[in-house]
């Protein structure tokens, strides 16, 4: 039977620190970013003209349709060739923002989808523009109606930040790795790993659920859903 | 639905099975491979010219050849295992495969978690970076980025001789490590000799070249802790394969030069 020695692992507890507050900060960053271009991103898909809609299709489909860590590969090690050179966690944070802001371009759009038309009629008939409708009628509510679906992809995008480690950024499961590669004690490793990264799901989903209905969106009114 | 469960549930008890017995591991890894006439070897595929894929995507390399080696001298089919540098301890540990013959180098943390058996190739691991830089003493590597495979015995030699000021980036494997090289995203290469020539005959761009030596490493063949059948028994194999000639003969036709002197 294997003997199991978390003490090895445990002892490198200031590498692990690093390496989850990296990954946290990685994860604020794309956050912000990334829903913010999935704001921007979905209202061109349901509002802008026919080029600029097509142009938001198109970087939808490209992102959901190709694997993080080949997004990731060719912005880190296939951008240079163009004259780019990024920093690891820069290019993780392009990365993780760029994934993030095309899944997020889509939830939001079914939250605007799902606008009872009544309402749009109501902001117009008020002589609002249609600038003043989508920020202050459509957009709030949307945000509220899909926040569920919002925080996952967050937390999914938190995630799947694991692979940043293989350009060397050093989060989280850089440090598992690496920790694992000195004194290869990997059950161990994984495990520790496994559960920073479930406390910080658990963390990150509970923090996003309550401060999305306090500074995003308001309390929506019970017709508002 | 229970009817499609049931299969399921036989194959977890199946599994239960298997890890009911493992402890015969404990035992020898050579009675199952005898008993089986199969053995999994662990084999890289990103080490040119030790193990790599081939245009016909299959494995080939000197490590290779040996795994092949070994397994014809045992009567065995050979499972070949692909690996990296950074799972291959771990693969033997978990008894995924009996052998590693993956340029393991030998030192003592390693050697806390798994046997070794005797040398069967050469290798060395130096720092490489472009003409240009000066780069005569370690001292000298701070202030730089430096990338390197994560686990890999150059890590561990570039770890103990690197300064303070030294920016090391650790990558999961060697193709990614040369690849941030070639990109431009670290500034110097720490690796095997074997790597480094590979890369360096591909990009000549780069004007790459030696620049210190971290460690002169044979390779050996890694074995599950405390597995002295099978350890003995591929010694003599590695042995009788020294004397008749066949490693100096795979040495010549991967490495380009005889095996030469090696440790046991």
């Amino acid at each position: 039977m294997v003997q199991l020695d978390f003490a090895a692992v445990l002892a490198d507890w200031p590498l692990l620190l690093r390496g989850a507050a990296l990954t946290l900060a990685l994860t604020a960053v794309a956050a912000v970013l990334g829903v913010g271009a999935g704001i921007a991103c979905a209202r061109a898909r349901t509002h802008g003209p026919p080029a600029v809609r097509a142009l938001a299709a198109g970087y939808v489909e490209l992102v959901r349709n190709t694997p993080f860590i080949v997004q990731l590969f060719f912005i880190y090690f296939g951008l240079p060739s163009l004259g780019l050179r990024l920093s690891s966690e820069t290019a993780s944070i392009i990365a993780m923002t760029l994934n993030l802001g095309a899944y997020a371009a889509e939830i939001v759009r079914a939250g605007i989808d799902a606008t009872p038309p009544g309402q749009l009629e109501a902001a117009r008939s008020l002589a609002m523009t249609e600038r003043q409708v989508f920020l202050r009628v459509v957009l709030p509510p949307s945000l509220g109606r899909v926040w569920p679906a919002m925080v996952s992809q967050v937390v999914i995008v938190m995630l799947g930040s694991a692979v940043c480690g293989q350009i060397a950024a050093q989060e989280l499961s850089y440090s598992a790795s690496l920790i694992m590669s000195r004194n290869f004690r990997s059950f161990e490793a994984n495990f520790v790993a496994a559960g920073l990264y479930l406390a910080m799901a658990v963390l990150l989903r509970q923090a996003l659920a309550w401060a999305g209905p306090r500074w995003l969106f308001g309390r929506i009114a019970p017709t508002g859903r | 639905m229970s009817l499609q469960r049931r299969p399921l549930f036989a194959l977890v008890l199946a599994g239960l099975g298997v890890f009911g017995a493992s402890p015969a591991f404990a035992d020898s890894a050579l009675d199952t491979i005898l008993a089986k006439r199969s053995i999994a070897i662990a084999i890289p595929t990103d080490f040119p010219p030790y193990g790599f894929v081939g245009t016909d995507m299959a494995p080939q390399g000197l490590d290779v050849d040996m795994a092949r080696l070994i397994a014809a001298r045992l009567g065995a089919t050979v499972e070949l295992v692909p690996v990296t540098s950074a799972n291959r301890i771990a693969y033997l540990q978990t008894h995924k495969a009996d052998l590693v013959i993956s340029t393991l180098g030998k030192n003592p943390e390693r050697e806390k978690v798994i046997d070794f058996t005797a040398a069967y190739s050469p290798f060395f691991q130096a720092v490489f970076a472009p003409r240009a830089m000066v780069l005569k003493s370690p001292a000298e590597l701070a202030g730089k980025s430096i990338g390197v495979t994560r686990g890999a015995i150059e890590d561990m030699e570039l770890t103990k001789i690197a300064p303070a000021g030294a920016d090391i980036k650790r990558f999961e494997d060697n193709n990614a490590t040369v690849s941030a090289f070639v990109s431009g995203q670290v500034q110097v290469i720490a690796t095997g000799a074997s790597v480094a020539g590979n890369m360096m005959a591909r990009n000549p761009q780069l004007g790459a070249e030696f620049k210190l030596l971290l460690k002169d490493s044979p390779n050996f063949i890694g074995i599950a802790k405390g597995d002295d059948k099978l350890r003995l028994k591929v010694n003599e194999i590695i042995a009788s394969a020294r004397t008749s000639g066949e490693i100096d003969k795979l040495c010549v036709k991967w490495l380009g030069r005889p095996a030469g002197d090696l440790p046991n």
